[in-house]
């Protein structure tokens, strides 16, 4: 159940779309999974427009642009949106998430920004906008759809050996909801985006102490090479918390955050051979998008399991997922490509 | 000696952020920099409530200001309703705009967030892209990112990309005019002239420790003492 004030209007179709620098990069599989979900099995009109480019946020966050150039370059992504006749913005990334909340939020409170804002970009593209009336991120439309996404499921989170359902961390971008609890789907403390599809699709929300620990991308303390300690600690105090708990699988809603939590884990072994899961093995952390198209029966080497650092076969044999090794590292048109060594869990 | 307090004042984060502190201590307590760094940032919060001028001016020029990951996790917890990520935030536009964040060795590494992220803006239109994450540069990310980028087209082809090509799809290249806008965008509200304080100051520094510097590029004695250096004395 998610409480009164922490429930969120999510409009039910027509969204202007913008991508993530992270998620395109390290997770493409997942962006064109959500465009398959929404257009094709969903029925949903979901427009891309590819001059769309970074919100600057990484920037932002990193303090190298100005509160003033990103409030102007997210108008600019208004202004595209108002041109193609939409109102509603799906985001898909939780870093840009937070951003757009903050200038909406800013220039509820500072009118005088919104003003300026209006000025900057009409100066410097000539280019209006309006501000959208119904701002998601692309989590929270996957959590609206996720009883549809269950109805149409091949597979369930359920331990096909023992029956028991399987056991997940879900860990949810800090600027999904810190920022501002009440653009989150349960808020901030109880959020319930990522536990709603759990639940709706078999498994079993792990509860553990650091649950809302930052994963450790902290923006400058990773982006630069002297700092990286402070992203590694955060994550192990993440990961040892909840190993007791012995996950079968961490679900995340951010692009960075499942990136680190991810390849960290590879790292952390590297240096003193720790790993997390049970039985010694390394746990798969997977997007919503991802863990939708497995649970629909979707090919896992056409989404990009086989990309991440830590590999999902034991995921995907507790699911009851049957899947083909050969075409793991196929090209699109069927070329076989090298195999790459040294990968986790494979 | 300029009042520092008041160039606070006029970043709406600063006025956002602090109302007034009673020193409770739980955004420290919740704080993931407080945990590894020897932060504080209830301190921090305190001294610029202070007023102190001189005080300000040393975290300015000091190191403090830099710890912070930017999680915002204290504005969810603060029973005032403050932020002390947007006072650093705010500090840390100022210590820029002033050139006192080449005093510090965190502060320092602006200068290399400008050359990596920065300038990825204006060549990709992305802050992050593939082919900008330098497997050299980024070990943690493992044998799988030496992969990738090996055989970039055919693993991004097989997951829909559209990498370095016109058009919708990840990785898109973004079209020129795109990324003209965005220039001028940054010129118009200030992006350009933080980019260029941050360059002005940083060959100033550069300078001063006898640290080869070009006007372009990563490949210098400076980029690399921005990106890699630690004195050890951040942790407690």
């Amino acid at each position: 159940m998610v409480w009164r004030d922490y429930q969120k209007e999510i409009a039910d179709d027509h969204f202007f779309y913008v991508r993530s620098c992270i998620r395109q990069s390290f997770f493409p599989g997942s962006e064109q999974f959500f465009l398959h979900l929404m257009r094709e099995v969903l029925g949903k009109d979901v427009y891309e427009n590819p001059s769309h480019t970074t919100c600057t946020g990484i920037g932002y966050h990193s303090d190298v642009v100005p509160f003033s150039t990103i409030q102007t370059v997210v108008a600019r992504h208004y202004a595209l949106m108002k041109e193609a006749g939409y109102k509603n913005i799906a985001i898909s990334c939780v870093t840009s998430f937070g951003i757009y909340t903050e200038i909406l939020e800013t220039w509820k409170h500072f009118p005088e920004e919104l003003e300026k804002t209006r000025e900057y970009l009409y100066k410097a593209t000539g280019r209006e906008f309006d501000v959208p009336e119904n701002v998601v991120h692309t989590s929270d439309l996957v959590y609206k759809f996720r009883d549809q996404i269950a109805s149409a499921a091949k597979f369930r989170l359920v331990n096909k050996l023992t029956g028991e359902p399987l056991r997940v961390v879900e860990h949810i971008g800090c600027h999904y909801a810190k920022i501002f609890p009440k653009y989150g789907i349960g808020g901030a403390e109880f959020p319930h985006v990522l536990s709603g599809m759990i639940e709706s699709w078999g498994g079993e929300v792990v509860d553990y102490p650091e649950r809302r620990h930052c994963c450790g991308f902290g923006f400058r303390q990773y982006l630069v090479q002297a700092n990286r300690g402070y992203s590694l600690s955060n994550t192990v105090k993440k990961f040892t918390s909840m190993k007791p708990y012995k996950p079968d699988l961490v679900l995340t809603n951010c692009p960075g955050c499942t990136m680190f939590m991810d390849k960290w884990q590879y790292t952390i072994r590297e240096m003193d051979g720790s790993t997390f899961g049970a039985d010694g093995e390394s746990i798969p952390v997977l997007t919503y998008e991802e863990l939708a198209a497995l649970v629909m029966g979707y090919n896992p080497w056409d989404i990009g399991l086989q990309i991440h650092m830590v590999q999902s076969e034991p995921l995907l044999r507790k699911m009851g997922i049957e899947f083909d090794p050969r075409d793991k590292y196929l090209t699109k048109d069927g070329r076989q490509m090298p195999i790459p060594k040294d990968l986790i869990n494979s | 000696m300029e009042n520092y307090l008041e160039l606070l004042k006029q970043d709406i984060r600063f006025v956002e952020g602090l109302k007034a502190c009673m020193n409770c201590g739980i955004c420290t307590a919740i704080c993931p920099a407080a945990e590894f760094y020897d932060y504080d940032p209830r301190k921090l919060v305190d001294t610029v409530q202070k007023g102190d001028n001189e005080e300000i001016e040393k975290l300015l020029r000091s190191e403090t200001i830099w710890y912070c990951g930017e999680c915002m996790s204290c504005k969810t917890r603060c029973p005032r309703g403050n932020t002390p990520a947007l006072v650093v935030m705010a500090l840390r536009t100022l210590s820029q705009k002033l050139g006192f964040f080449t005093d510090s060795e965190k502060g320092r590494q602006q200068f290399a967030i400008k050359r990596t992220v920065g300038e990825n803006i204006f060549k990709y239109g992305y802050c992050v892209a593939t082919y900008a994450v330098r497997p050299d540069m980024h070990l943690e990310q493992g044998p799988i990112w030496k992969y990738i980028l090996e055989n970039t087209y055919d693993v991004y082809e097989r997951l829909g990309g559209q990498i370095n090509e016109l058009g919708a799809g990840p990785l898109r290249k973004i079209p020129d005019d795109a990324k003209e806008e965005l220039k001028k965008i940054f010129e118009v509200t200030g992006g350009t002239e933080l980019f260029e304080t941050i360059e002005t100051h940083s060959r100033k520094k550069a300078a001063e420790m006898g640290l080869q510097f070009d006007e372009e590029g990563i490949d210098n004695e400076y980029f690399i003492e921005a990106y890699t250096a630690s004195n050890k004395k951040h942790t407690f």
